[in-house]
């Protein structure tokens, strides 16, 4: 399993584990209600996103047919660009989001911003690393 | 990978990039709010991105790699996988379409809801048989 895999793997139940934490959480009786409205979106994010999607991401990324022979995975580069702005997407959305309804006169906004143009190329960046991975053979 | 596999898997890359991208844009109007109608995205952003990519990446996936037949037609009865295609992307494109509507469409939305069950009655049909232990015949 190539290193990349590992670490979409192991981040993926970091995710799983933080969403069903959360889930505890916003299930309490004192959770207020505006930080429940707040956080109910990152809380499904992080499970089908930060979990069920990453970890299809890493073992698609392992799994599917070979690029080519010197380059079985595609562009390794922009294999972990993606890790990084996939992860640091929701990590920026689950802050963003938290200080957005706590204190929305803050600059919380630009991070939701800048969230969603690191997710948006990670969406991209797997659409383009693995088309050529998928032919007939 | 079989043909129908090819086009399963790159139809639903193809809804993961869009589906992204509505969230993207619904992401950055929460944060600096710039034009409301862009909330309108939710319903398409959902339906794409549970249908029309991870139910799509599944069947194309399943039919790779599930069990072959030892005797042609070794991927079974692709007819009834193909049937699961057309219907699986109409439905999800008419379901997106009508609650992307200021109002939503109610009836188109019914049809293509219809639609996506159907594909899953075909895809099951198509692929129950080979949910099966490994031909030992090459
Ligand atoms: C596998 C990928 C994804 C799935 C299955 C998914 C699914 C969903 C679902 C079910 C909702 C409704 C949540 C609710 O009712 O509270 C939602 C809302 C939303 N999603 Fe996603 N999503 C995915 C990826 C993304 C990405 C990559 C982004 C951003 C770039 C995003 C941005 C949003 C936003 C902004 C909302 C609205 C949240 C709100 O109500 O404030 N999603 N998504």
């Amino acid at each position: 399993m190539p290193m990349l895999t590992r670490y979409y793997i192991k981040a993926s139940f970091i995710h799983l584990l933080l969403g069903l934490l959360l889930g505890v959480l916003l299930a309490l009786p004192t959770a207020a209600d505006v930080l429940f409205a707040a956080l109910r979106p990152v809380y499904l994010h992080l499970i089908i996103l930060g979990w069920v999607g990453q970890l299809i991401i890493g073992v698609m990324y392992w799994m599917f047919p070979k690029y080519s022979p010197t380059q079985p995975r595609g562009n390794q580069r922009l294999g972990w660009a993606i890790f990084v702005a996939l992860n640091g997407g929701l990590l920026l959305r689950a802050i963003g989001e938290a200080l957005l309804s706590l204190a929305p006169e803050s600059a919380s906004g630009w991070l939701l911003a800048v969230s969603a143009v690191l997710l948006f190329a990670a969406g991209w960046g797997v659409v383009a690393n693995t088309w050529q991975r998928v032919r007939e053979r | 990978m079989p043909r129908i596999s090819v086009w399963m898997v790159r139809t639903a890359l193809l809804y993961l990039g869009i589906g992204f991208t509505f969230g993207a844009l619904m992401l950055w109007n929460k944060g600096i709010p710039t034009q409301p109608s862009l909330w309108r995205l939710l319903q398409p952003h959902i339906e794409f991105l549970i249908f029309g990519w991870t139910l799509q990446l599944a069947m194309g996936v399943a039919t790779w790699i599930l069990p072959r037949f030892s005797q042609p037609p070794r991927y079974g009865n692709l007819a009834l996988a193909w049937a699961a295609f057309f219907s699986l992307n109409s439905g999800v494109l008419l379901a997106a379409f009508a609650t992307w509507q200021a109002h939503a469409f109610y009836g188109l939305l019914g049809i293509g809801r219809a639609l996506e069950l159907l594909a899953a009655l075909f895809f099951v049909a198509y692929a129950w048989s080979r949910v099966k232990p490994l031909s030992t015949i090459a």
